[in-house]
């Protein structure tokens, strides 16, 4: 008889599927585990991420909250000072501007303001970006506001297999952590998930595809994009790296600067607006480390300084697109 | 309004006074918490106190509320709350290193669940909702209390939290203590309906209104109150209704909004005088006894100066810590920045 190899058992999965498991586990494993917010109870999100949760755990751990988002992250914030793990869901992320008071004041700064006496070991998940048709401020991409928050770490999976493992770290990290879901691939994309409790480190990124020529930098709704452009320009004989960060806070600059160094060129893509995004962090790391590699001027591929536009005859104009981004890469090519 | 004791100092309501033993301790709390804002004007004027928001007028407001927790309870004090904070167990010493802008006022005690003082407004009331329920979810019987001032109820964060706390049934008291004025904007100009107490009505929670200047009354009302959170009656807003006799901050001027009319009254309602004639009328303190309380509270604090003085100054680099649980990289780099900096 020969020894069996360590077997993993693993379920095809949509991203919204990967999350609702990884809920599932958090809630079996620790019953200070609770989450709250609005709709998630009965109805199961309206995403239907925390489905079946209530009726599994009870309604004082799944339980919906009156509509109101400072009261939901500030009650959070209390939650967690007095022992439990707070998991609050924020409907969208256009959504959680009336909560950003209680982030800015207090959520970030509660372990600094009380020399780590308290600490908040809370995650606010919320769906969010374009590309899906979504009426008025359901398709903002607000996480350059977080990362900017000293305290708070920013995650944003881009896969059913990293949404959870990164949002079960998310949930056992002793610090706050803002969880963005692209609402664009909650249902579009499934692959086989690892069934279980596993985790993906909050700081590492992903190569997503290797190449020697232009290193592409994005994450979340952007990586499918980046991926397609990718694939056009290998077939025009161009090697690209797409790098997708999984998380702002803690940000991997080893894994983009390596990167850089080695292909000389970076394009950067968001779906946010363009000033003061994350992109522009990403650039300015690249031009303070790495300029003397550069053979081209970092480009950035964004959306634009004005409200995300529910038309959807011209959504796409706003939010990058492969044509867009495959564009960007031609440029620092031809640069 | 509740009220247990006129500002003459006459009892009334013989049964709802609490007994001679607790009167003594209100008294003291009191008289340590005007002690601090005495003693504070003093030590700010020398140089050794940064700019802090006085309480003197008010500490039956606060002291009478925060005497009514044990130290299983959560307290989250608004700035001007430094009566309250003492009155729980919070150190002088950690009170002064405080309002000294030093690390050693943040890091509150092990054995107290005292939040620092809480600069923006009315942002705690949500937080002491989420302290109640988690304590109700753990099957204790602790509660959580919050405190603000009248300008606060106009903050959204009151009403949220007030809505949750009914909603959910968690065991807060939210005390709003109405001083009157938030800097130079007087109650009337904040709001038409200026009996702030009945706003509890709107959240189907009790709402009481007190005497703010008698401690008797403060403590028998929030006592109540916190009774019945804790035996599942859920939440309580307690309106305090007193006034700022001094400043908003020692750095600010009254003259310029506030006229001798305003003022006029509220000194004859002192709430530490007026319980002081009820206990030297009723015997419980003679001037003798006074005398010593007076000197063991004079000599408490300046025993916490000298503790205070003793905390060191932060060095450059404690900027950076306390941000997560573990530096991130670019943490540590802004940290090895500071360092090389420093020695350079």
């Amino acid at each position: 008889m020969t020894a069996a190899a360590p077997r993993t058992e693993t379920r095809t999965m949509t991203m919204v599927a990967a999350i609702n498991d990884a809920l599932d586990l958090a809630l079996a494993a620790d019953p200070t585990v609770h989450i709250f917010g609005e709709d998630v109870g009965v109805m199961g999100g309206v995403f239907r991420a925390t489905d079946g949760l209530q009726a599994r755990y009870g309604a004082e751990r799944v339980f919906d909250t009156p509509l109101a988002e400072a009261g939901i992250v500030g009650m959070g914030i209390g939650m967690g000072l007095a022992g439990l793990k707070p998991v609050a869901e924020i409907q969208f992320a256009g959504f959680l501007y009336p909560a950003l008071d209680q982030v800015l004041s207090h959520l970030g700064r509660y372990r600094h303001r009380t020399r780590s006496r308290y600490h908040l070991p809370m995650v606010v998940r919320a769906p969010y970006g374009g590309g899906v048709h979504t009426p008025e401020q359901h398709a903002d991409s607000p996480e350059a506001i977080l990362a900017h928050t000293p305290g708070v770490k920013v995650v944003i999976p881009s896969t059913p297999s990293d949404a959870k493992g990164l949002l079960l770290s998310a949930i056992n990290d002793p610090d706050p952590v803002f969880f963005f879901e692209a609402i664009k691939l909650y249902r579009s994309v499934k692959e086989d998930v690892q069934t279980g409790d596993y985790r993906i480190p909050l700081g590492k990124a992903r190569v997503v595809t290797e190449g020697n020529d232009v290193t592409v930098i994005c994450y979340g709704g952007m990586v499918e994009v980046a991926q397609k452009a990718a694939a056009a320009a290998q077939s025009a004989g161009i090697g690209v790296e797409v790098i997708d960060l999984r998380t702002l806070v803690p940000l991997d600059t080893e894994t983009i600067l390596e990167s850089v160094q080695k292909t000389g060129r970076a394009v950067v893509v968001t779906e946010a607006p363009r000033t003061g995004g994350f992109h522009s962090e990403i650039s300015a790391i690249i031009a303070e480390e790495a300029i003397e590699y550069l053979h081209a001027p970092v480009v950035r591929v964004t959306g634009f300084d004005a409200p995300y536009p529910p038309f959807t005859a011209i959504e796409d104009v706003y939010r990058p697109n492969a044509v867009r981004v495959a564009r960007a890469i031609r440029q620092v090519m031809e640069y | 309004m509740f009220q247990l004791l006129t500002p003459e100092g006459t009892a009334t309501g013989a049964a709802e006074l609490p007994d001679p033993e607790t009167r003594l301790r209100l008294y003291r709390e009191m008289r340590r918490a005007r002690h601090f804002d005495d003693r504070g004007w003093v030590l700010y004027r020398q140089g050794r106190l940064g700019v802090f928001p006085p309480f003197g007028g008010m500490e039956a407001s606060q002291c009478g509320t925060a005497a009514a927790l044990t130290a299983d309870d959560w307290l989250f004090p608004t700035y001007r709350d430094t009566g309250a904070a003492l009155t729980l167990g919070l150190p002088i010493a950690r009170a002064l290193a405080y309002w000294r802008t030093s690390p050693h006022g943040w890091a509150m005690p092990e054995n107290l669940k005292v939040l620092p003082f809480y600069i923006p407004i009315a942002t705690q009331y949500p937080h002491a909702v989420g302290a109640a329920l988690a304590e109700k979810r753990k099957g204790t019987r602790n509660v959580a209390m919050a405190y603000i001032g009248d300008g606060g109820s106009s903050e959204g964060d009151f009403h949220e939290a007030l809505n949750f706390a009914g909603a959910l049934d968690a065991p807060c008291v939210f005390i709003l203590q109405n001083n009157g004025w938030a800097i130079s904007v007087p109650t009337r100009s904040q709001t038409r309906a200026t009996n702030l107490s009945r706003r509890a009505e709107g959240y189907g929670i009790p709402g009481v209104r007190v005497d703010g200047n008698d401690v008797l009354a403060t403590y028998h009302v929030t006592r109540e109150a916190v009774e019945r959170a804790r035996n599942g009656g859920g939440p309580t807003l307690i309106e305090t209704v007193t006034y700022r006799v001094k400043p908003h901050t020692v750095a600010d001027d009254p003259s310029r909004y506030r006229t001798e009319e305003d003022n006029a009254g509220w000194d004859a309602k002192d709430p530490v005088l007026r319980l002081r004639t009820h206990l030297l009328a009723e015997g419980l303190m003679t001037e003798a006894s006074e005398a010593a309380l007076l000197k063991e509270v004079a000599d408490e604090f300046e025993a916490a100066l000298q503790e205070a003085d003793g905390y060191p100054e932060p060095t450059p680099a404690e900027i950076l810590d306390h941000v997560f649980a573990e530096p991130t990289p670019q943490l540590a780099r802004q940290r090895a920045q500071i360092l090389a900096e420093e020695n350079a």
